[in-house]
């Protein structure tokens, strides 16, 4: 065997290398963009996630933000306020912490509570299932299908369908908000992972249509309105809603529901889809 | 084959995105908006040109040392080197055209358009300055493609009546697949 042929590809691919590797590393010095030195810092103490839930296209394009002061400091919802502090220490300035937000699905109508219109055999994707007639399957066109979509989008395991409903598990939740974008029928808000009492129903009906599609949905009965001691829950379309910063968590408008659509399901909830992560 | 028909069998005949589907991946990517579109397209000349001519270089190199089968290994090294080079050059001169090419420079690297236009020089035996006329072809083929595409999107946008399912990357497609028959209609010009 003719050694050249050994050698000369190495000399040929080997030489090109070496040139091209001297020239490149000439042009890296010649044409060096100087950065802040800070944005390498903020990058390394943001938790790598690259959700994009501050509004920014990953974590780089926020830390470039961060240092150039285009935007605050505690956008960062899956770091929360260790990062924000983190950050804040790196820039210089204090940094007061949002309280920790955490996504919750508002319908507790599962199988066996809420009735269905007909066997919905499609795409089992919510939003190919809300261009079906009526919205879905549902009886109650703004409860939730089950079809998955936010479990699908949720890159931390912090959704799961349980008994034909989406629950959120509250410690895998970042407050992300990539669930709140892709529900078809806005069912899922951002609240305060401190409020334990939560309205778990979205219909805006009338209390008879309420009560014929689904035995725990709010029918407008305002008795909560009522016997709310802080007055922190008013009536919006036939649907209770709580003022988070008035209320005191006294559960006394959950004693009073008639059909239990106000609950304390934050707290029950994450124990119920902790046990159901434990059986997969 | 004169210089000129051989700028115009790449440029509109046999373009390199809708004819020879080269390079779909940067053309689909930098398409959203026609500002983007503009500058991926001049990066994408200017890398071609240049590889055009490294590359018809190097090859002259290979052929001495008789090592000619490592021609695409060597044009992939060739390719990345000066997409490299050029990305220092971008962001240090044009910062903003640096910024909204973002990841699709570095991506030029991979843009199969590229190193086929140096295989089909190679293929084709074009000499250097046959070479240097394909390349420019190919580069403006692409520019023009992929304006063209950008232009369609950014009206696609606002179009509140378009289902769902479609939206985004979908149409996209079926639009690309229209403006590729659209360009069929080029075949046989001038006997290329």
């Amino acid at each position: 065997m003719d050694i050249n042929n050994l050698i000369y590809p190495v000399i040929a691919i080997g030489g090109m290398g070496l040139i091209f590797g001297v020239v490149l590393g000439y042009a890296n010095k010649k044409f060096h963009v100087p950065v802040d030195p800070k944005i390498p810092l903020v990058r390394a103490a943001l938790p790598s996630a690259n959700c994009g839930a501050c509004g920014y296209p990953g974590c780089d394009a926020y830390a470039a933000a961060v240092v150039q002061c285009d935007t605050t400091l505690n956008l960062c919802t899956v770091g929360g306020s260790s990062v924000a502090e983190e950050i804040g220490e790196i820039m210089g300035v204090s940094v007061e912490s949002d309280s920790p937000q955490v996504a919750f699905v508002k319908c507790k109508g599962t199988c066996s509570v809420a009735k269905e219109k007909y066997v919905y055999d499609g795409i089992m994707d919510c939003r190919q299932a809300i261009i079906a007639p009526g919205g879905g399957p549902k009886a109650c066109s703004d409860g939730c299908m089950g079809f998955a979509s936010c479990v699908r989008a949720c890159e931390f395991n912090a959704l799961h369908i349980i008994d034909g409903v989406a629950v959120v598990y509250k410690d895998n939740c970042v407050a992300c908000g990539a669930c709140v974008t892709i529900c078809p029928k806005d069912l899922i808000e951002m609240v305060p992972a401190s409020q334990e009492v939560l309205i778990e129903c979205n219909s805006k009906s009338k209390g008879k249509s309420v009560k014929d599609n689904c035995s725990v949905g709010c029918i407008g009965c305002t008795m909560c309105v009522k016997v709310c001691p802080e007055d922190a829950i008013v009536m919006v379309n036939n649907l209770a809603v709580i003022d988070f910063e008035k209320c005191t968590h006294c559960g006394a408008c959950a004693a009073k529901c008639p059909t239990k659509a106000i609950s304390k399901p934050l707290k029950d909830r994450a124990n119920i889809s902790e046990t159901a992560t434990n059986k997969e | 084959m004169g210089l000129f028909s051989i700028f115009i069998s790449s440029f509109l005949v046999n373009n390199y995105v809708l004819a020879k589907f080269l390079g779909i991946c940067s053309f689909l990517g930098v398409s959203k908006k026609t500002e983007t579109a503009k500058g991926m397209g001049l990066a994408v000349i200017f890398v071609m040109i240049l590889s055009s001519l490294m590359t018809s270089i190097v090859y002259k190199i290979l052929v001495l040392l008789h090592v000619t089968f490592l021609s695409t290994l060597a044009f992939v090294l060739v390719i990345a080197s000066l997409v490299q080079f050029v990305e220092m050059v971008v962001k240090k001169t044009q910062p903003a055209l640096h910024k909204a090419l973002g990841i699709f420079l570095p991506l030029i690297t991979t843009n199969c358009a590229v190193l086929g236009m140096a295989l089909i020089n190679l293929q084709e035996g074009y000499t250097i300055m046959d070479g240097l006329a394909n390349a420019l072809g190919a580069g403006l083929g692409f520019m023009l493609a992929i304006v063209l595409l950008s232009g369609l999107r950014e009206r696609m946008e606002d179009n509140d009546n378009m289902p769902l399912a479609l939206k985004g990357l979908p149409i996209s497609l079926v639009t690309a697949g229209l403006m590729s028959i659209a360009f069929l209609g080029f075949s046989g010009l001038g006997g290329l």
